[in-house]
């Protein structure tokens, strides 16, 4: 094989030292740090709903799965690479050793075990929480039509002729169908809390299913780039309890501005950090005919200084 | 006249990029007006500019490359800084402005540092490697280098003349489209990538046929160094995949320009073809770069390990299966654009797939250590840092390759901190361990030891300082680009991520204090016998720096580590073989093709941006031009004579007899 006897030989290399355990430490101050605050501070693995509670489970079962692979590895590396320096008097030299069928054997087969199974999990989980599928639930769906406009969020809820801007109202308990598309550019609806986020395309809609189980404001944002505004393409997710949502419904029906056509067209150009505001009536069918592009995708830039042609500038009062 | 160009271009009204600018021109041109005092030109345009010699091309690939990491660490400390600051405030820079730089920190990092620091280490080491005295095609290697330098030169140009794309480092349509970025930044990412793609296309030809073509006589498959094996895996990735990544570009280019409907909203347009496309190219590019750092981790794991390396052919098959598996598994780039659970299910599972050969390649590795005599050099620090580094990077990776898992996290800081954790600990500080390695072979000296391993520890402490908050981050929901914030939870970890990018700083000036007193103390660190490692490949056979023939006669070679063997049997014998018999040497002359042919590029480029276009009519005349000229060349090539060759190589002979005498004398 290709072993070969080692002599000593004359090489400029210092000694060998063992230093790789400041950072063992370190990582184990991180992890400290992360235990710590994770309880109170991390959105993804602090769920407020079904799906999201799935998701964290799923997150934490596939990280103990390969931490159980990952931590002996780790310290392997780090003892193997401890005790053979050559400064070690005590260890074996062994500088034939280059083929071992049994590790061969075991190295191959450990991370296939562990794949195979990582692969059930990951299997039955894309089924599980396909953004599709709707929840079981006794409840009828609340069905919420999000449209995402340069940039801020438009929300439509199509059965109750009312919509929203940059804020969503939703009942605590109750399926939420959302139907998603995109007036100009790509996004993506994610609140952290509630599970899963999904990309809104023009001239595509997207489905998605959540559902909040605990009365509270959560963070919504777009988690894609869509452009200069992007930093403010986030809005509060008010979840009450449905007696609340129905006041709610009740006070903004027939009040405030209708969202007909004309309205929707003055939303589509481009403005950043639009203040939440909510639309009495809503033109029937609207969110279908955007859609269809029966109303044309939002115009892009407008705005330019120098050019337009070579670096359009989003005007300087309408960024915070 | 001048298309699109007027003094509009030149942003007056900001001052960072001015201020940059002025500083980087002003030091070019001091750089400039230096050598042109010393009288250098004529040396570097003979022995550098016009080389087509693979050590030449290769060093100055790594020069690009460590240049444009400099660049791209810049925008980085910006990037960190306005975050820091822009907690329910504006910050420092405008979102037009922090737009560019993460588009261009992206693009800069993985185009223009990354990918030239594999492929200039490559180009150095793989041709001695194998034991042959130049890569198949030379000139082209010339050619793919200058082109690569064009594409670099023009993102630096739209730092000053226009703006740079604003769209991140994939310019996704529709964002990307003329009616949302009407700008020229897109046009500037679209053609600096088109022509130094073309130029890492030619490059990947060429390495692939002198990988399969041209090794020395009894270099079989099977016996080629580990870094050989990994570098015609990146290559054949590189020959099938940037091909996809310049007809996507060109297509968006199409819409754009002439007003096609690829990936328009309208028009029958479709935005999900170009996330297919562009990532069926941007997959196997992760591995482009891995692939090619695994194998300096193999070379210096086994050198410093003295030891050759555990399961061998385990590591040829772990990277031959990446190679391939590495092409169906693009989708899991986009899981949450609502594909359906069987289609994320099957590129999830494809995607922890890979995580197998690597997990095999880490423990091969882990082995190779097992029984060994470990030097801790600074490129084993490297690598010792990488393996621990890079298993909790393929962890988080094989995490966000669960769908379920990924729809809460795609996007999100924790993704930014996994492709960093495994990009900079696999590929970043490959590119030092081999930068270190082989850095005495290229010029005649080692670097100095102390200033590597305090950029070593820099480096890694500076990394978890910033990227750990970045994971912290990502489940707390921080998505990425954001160019202000309001969450108040986020802040503390935004914080201590600028703090570590100070120490990551600290860890850079290192490297440039190394190179400086290194250069100063170089004949304290001189490597007299070529071989300060106490090697095992071919190349630590050859003087440092080795002659421009390389090898005065080409190596037989015996068995998979072909240096050792010789070298061990002089150990036994007390002596060296004897002295061969030499002849004249052919080899390729210089060229100013590649130079010539870039620049033409570069005003092409330019021309195209602006929409000038008598300029490109001009620069597609010139370049064409320059084919005729190359391609009518009469004298090709030139010889060595064989006293030449013979001197070079007996001053190596008297080094390695007096390090054989000096070691028999110390044992």
């Amino acid at each position: 094989m290709r072993a070969r006897p080692v002599s000593e030989t004359g090489s400029a290399n210092p000694e060998g030292q063992c230093r790789a355990r400041p950072v063992r430490g370190l990582a184990a101050a991180f992890a400290g740090c992360v235990v710590l605050c994770g309880c109170r501070q991390l959105d993804v693995l602090r769920p407020a709903g079904p799906v999201g509670a799935a998701e964290k489970t799923i997150l934490l079962n596939s990280l103990a799965i390969m931490l159980v692979i990952v931590v002996p590895t780790i310290v392997a590396v780090l003892a193997f690479a401890c005790w053979f320096r050559a400064g070690n008097g005590k260890a074996r030299r062994l500088p034939d050793f280059v083929y071992s069928g049994r590790i061969e054997a075991i190295t191959w087969s450990i991370p296939i075990l562990v794949i195979m199974f990582l692969g059930g999990v990951s299997w039955i989980g894309s089924h599980d929480l396909d953004p599709y599928k709707s929840l079981p639930s006794a409840a009828r769906p609340v069905e919420i039509q999000a449209v995402s406009l340069d940039w801020k969020w438009l929300f439509i809820y199509p059965e109750l002729g009312i919509a929203a801007v940059n804020q969503l109202t939703v009942p605590v308990g109750v399926p939420l169908h959302f139907s998603l598309t995109s007036a100009s550019v790509m996004n993506t609806f994610f609140v952290p809390r509630l599970g899963s986020m999904i990309y809104t395309m023009n001239g595509m809609s997207d489905q998605l299913n959540l559902q909040a189980d605990q009365p509270g404001v959560y963070y919504g944002q777009s988690a894609m780039f869509s452009g200069d505004g992007f930093s403010d393409m986030h809005f509060a997710v008010e979840a009450v309890m449905p007696d609340r949502f129905d006041a709610w419904v009740q006070s903004v029906r027939g009040t405030g501005p209708t969202l007909d056509q004309e309205a929707y067209s003055g939303l589509e150009q481009q403005s950043v950090a639009a203040s939440p505001s909510t639309y009495g009536a809503v033109e029937p069918g609207l969110y279908d005919r955007i859609v269809r592009q029966q109303i044309p995708p939002a115009p892009g830039s407008q705005n330019g200084s120098p050019s337009s042609a070579v670096s359009p500038r989003t005007e300087a009062d309408n960024v915070r | 006249m001048f298309g699109k160009l007027t003094w509009s271009a030149i942003p007056f009204d900001q001052p960072i990029p001015l201020i940059a600018a002025g500083i980087v021109a002003g030091a070019m041109f001091a750089v400039l007006v230096w050598v042109a005092a010393k009288g250098w030109v004529p040396y570097l345009w003979q022995e550098w500019i016009t080389s087509v010699d693979h050590k030449r091309i290769g060093v100055m690939y790594t020069l690009l490359a460590i240049v444009m990491l400099l660049r791209g660490f810049i925008d980085a400390i910006m990037m960190r800084s306005q975050q820091a600051l822009a907690f329910r405030a504006p910050g420092y820079l405008p979102p037009e402005h922090y737009d560019q730089i993460f588009s261009a920190h992206g693009t800069i990092m993985i185009f223009f540092a990354a990918m030239p620091m594999m492929i200039g280490l490559m180009n150095f080491a793989v041709p001695l490697q194998l034991g042959i005295r130049d890569v198949a095609f030379p000139t082209l290697n010339s050619v793919g280098f200058w082109l690569t330098a064009t594409g670099a030169l023009l993102v630096n140009i739209s730092l000053v003349i226009g703006e740079f794309a604003r769209t991140g480092w994939l310019p996704f349509p529709p964002l990307s489209e003329a009616p949302y970025s009407p700008g020229v930044g897109v046009d500037y990412y679209l053609w600096s990538l088109e022509i130094s793609g073309a130029g890492t296309l030619v490059t990947g030809i060429n390495f692939v046929t002198t990988i399969l073509k041209t090794r020395a006589p009894g270099m079989s498959y099977l016996r080629m160094p580990m870094f050989c094996w990994t570098a015609l895996a990146s290559n054949l990735l590189i020959v099938a995949a940037f091909p996809v990544l310049t007809a996507t570009l060109a297509m968006l280019l199409l819409d754009r320009y002439l007003g096609f409907h690829f990936f328009t909203n309208t028009g029958g347009g479709n935005m999900m073809m170009f996330m297919n496309l562009i990532w069926v190219w941007g997959h196997p590019e992760v591995y482009i770069l891995v692939l090619p750092a695994f194998g300096i981790y193999s070379e210096v794991v086994s050198t410093f390990s003295r030891k050759p390396l555990f399961g061998y052919r385990s590591m040829v098959i772990a990277t031959m299966a990446i190679c391939i598996i590495s092409f169906t598994v693009w989708l899991h780039h986009f899981f949450t654009m609502g594909a359906g659970a069987d289609v994320n299910a099957v590129f999830g599972i494809a995607t922890t797939i890979i995580a197998v050969p690597t997990g095999v390649k880490i423990f091969n590795w882990l082995f190779t250590m097992y029984g060994g005599r470990i030097y801790f050099a600074s490129p084993m620090l490297w690598a010792v840092g990488f393996m621990v580094t890079f298993v909790i990077g393929g962890m988080t990776g094989v995490l966000l390759a669960v769908p379920p898992a990924d729809f809460v996290l795609h996007n999100s800081l924790f993704l930014v901190a996994h492709f960093h954790n495994v990009i900079i600990a696999g590929v970043l500080f490959a590119g030092f361990a081999g930068l270190t390695y082989w850095f005495p072979k290229a010029f005649g000296f080692r670097l100095h030891e102390g200033w590597g391993k305090a950029a070593f520890w820099f480096s890694m402490t500076g990394f978890y300082v910033v990227f750990v908050p970045l994971y912290v981050l990502g489940l707390s929901g921080m998505t990425r680009r954001l160019q202000h914030y309001d969450v108040a939870q986020w802040r503390p970890w935004v914080l201590i991520a600028a703090f570590g990018i100070v120490i990551m700083a600290c860890g850079a000036a290192c490297q440039a204090a190394q190179l400086v007193v290194s250069i100063r103390r170089r004949d304290q660190l001189r490597d007299v016998t070529g071989d300060p490692w106490d090697g095992r490949s071919l190349e630590w056979s050859t003087p440092s720096p080795p002659p421009a023939f390389n090898y005065p006669v080409l190596p037989h070679v015996e068995d998979g580590e072909a240096y050792w063997t010789v070298k061990q049997r002089a150990r036994e014998q007390g002596g060296l073989h004897e002295e061969p018999d030499y002849a004249p040497i052919e080899m390729p002359r210089n060229s100013a093709t590649g130079f010539v042919c870039a620049f033409f590029a570069t005003i092409m480029g330019f021309a195209l941006i602006w929409n000038i276009w008598w300029l490109l009519v001009l620069g597609a005349i010139g370049a064409y031009a320059t084919f005729v000229v190359f391609a009518w060349r009469d004298v090709p090539e030139y010889v060595i004579p064989a006293a030449e060759v013979a001197r070079s190589d007996r001053a190596n002979r008297n080094a390695r007899r007096e390090a054989l005498a000096a070691e028999a004398a110390r044992s």
